[in-house]
């Protein structure tokens, strides 16, 4: 199982931490990243995550795993804004994902999924009123926060699978097993959630 | 024990091809087995027990309630267990897997945990409790799959060849916990050494009811059709 998005036990201040105060304080970098434009903000997100990134604790091979998966969209979103806007944006754009990419990281690895299962269902309590069912919506976030480790293992394996068979990297031959196994196991999942009651 | 009626059932799927035809059967019995070769139709036998599969003809009934309208139900009363526990692991690690199934029975937060923290003990996980369930051996994830279900108290349990994908040693294991079970207990296996002490075995062929006997008469009936 990949080591995106799951947690890690531990006993760091993070893995303490009550969820709603990790996802609060995620939102409000979030926001800030993104609507001020300052060089010096982006530096100061940059560190925020490495120092929360040693504060969690977790084993480095956890982390170098995690970080090895957004190096790839980082580098081509930075790479592209140094083309089309200079080094300043650049450095603003792909820094300021990167540090958020960390943090998201480092809170889904310090904090347990029932956790944000259960914030997530009382974040949605007030749209009862317009007909949203709260523990559908926080089951389905739930199951979108494990599929992504979900799927990053599928592709590992159609990779292995064609490396095993002696073929060369080929986007049709990688993505339609894929997406083929990627749906079969959203079948399995639905199955299995209808076998333990969660049809309603 | 829950009453399980199969009244005239007859099912195709998509090619149109009968996979179950004509059954007509009631299971009250403590501990039944199904038996039938690949494609017999005893996976989706037992999966019209708890309304996985809705049968295009006939019904089925659990303690009255049929499982086309009555499904959400019945799902309360029957526990489910997949060839593949895999595909039954929703939550990432060991106890949360297991907590999820009670989310739907609305227990407080102090019962869900002690809940999970028993059926842990009684299936021998409570060391691999905060595991990514994926990481688990196939054995171990049988058992989460069985503590999942077990959990959440279900009169009936279906168990749909649990240790095809086992070896020898968590074969075994699973037969003694199934052994231990205080509920209705329907298994679907290829491994007839498994029913032995059991009460009434099921054998299909080719979608239909082809013996209703006690284990070792449908294990002969079963083996003189493989030959």
């Amino acid at each position: 199982m990949s080591d995106l998005m799951t947690y890690v036990p531990g006993t760091s201040i993070l893995h303490r931490t009550k969820a709603g105060t990790k996802v609060l304080a995620l939102a409000v970098v979030s926001i800030a990243t993104v609507v001020i434009d300052n060089l010096w903000l982006t530096a100061a997100a940059l560190v925020l995550a490495a120092t929360a990134a040693a504060t969690a604790r977790m084993p480095r091979k956890v982390l170098v795993r995690q970080w090895k998966a957004y190096l790839l969209i980082v580098v081509l979103l930075g790479g592209y804004q140094w083309l089309t806007d200079g080094p300043a944006t650049a450095f603003h754009v792909a820094g300021g994902l990167a540090a958020l990419l960390v943090l998201a990281g480092v809170i889904s690895s310090t904090t347990r999924t029932t956790e944000l299962l259960d914030l997530a269902v009382w974040g949605a309590t007030p749209l009862k009123r317009v007909g949203v069912d709260p523990e559908r919506f926080g089951i389905a976030l739930a199951l979108g926060i494990r599929s992504v480790a979900v799927v990053f293992d599928l592709a590992r394996d159609v990779r292995e699978a064609q490396l095993a068979r002696g073929l060369g990297f080929s986007l049709r031959a990688f993505a339609v097993p894929l997406v083929v196994r990627s749906l079969r196991q959203a079948d399995g999942l639905a199955e299995a959630l209808i076998a333990r009651g969660f049809d309603d | 024990m829950p009453l399980i009626e199969f009244a005239e059932v007859t099912h195709a799927f998509g090619d149109g091809q009968p996979v179950l035809k004509d059954i007509t059967v009631e299971l009250t019995e403590r501990r039944i087995g199904v038996i039938g070769a690949n494609g017999s139709g005893k996976s989706t036998f037992v999966r019209m027990i708890n309304g996985l599969v809705i049968p295009e003809a006939g019904t089925v009934r659990v303690d009255g309630d049929s499982t086309a309208n009555q499904a959400r139900r019945i799902r309360r009363k029957v526990g489910f267990c997949f060839t593949n526990p895999d595909s039954q692991i929703v939550m990432p690690t060991v106890a949360e897997d297991v907590a999820f199934g009670l989310r739907r029975l609305r227990l407080s937060k102090t019962e869900v945990q002690q809940r999970v923290t028993d059926v842990l003990a009684t299936y021998g996980l409570t060391e691999l409790a905060d595991r990514p369930a994926h990481t688990l051996s196939g054995g171990q994830k049988q058992l989460l799959a069985l503590a999942s279900v077990v959990v959440t108290e279900p009169e009936v349990l279906i168990l749909d060849e649990p240790t095809t994908l086992l070896d020898l040693s968590n074969e075994r294991r699973i037969r003694h916990e199934i052994e231990r079970l205080d509920l209705q207990v329907i298994l679907v296996t290829h491994h007839l050494h498994l029913l032995d002490g059991f009460d009434r075995t099921l054998v299909f062929d080719n979608g239909r009811l082809v013996c209703d006997d006690e284990p070792d008469q449908a294990r002969a009936a079963y083996r003189s059709l493989a030959s």
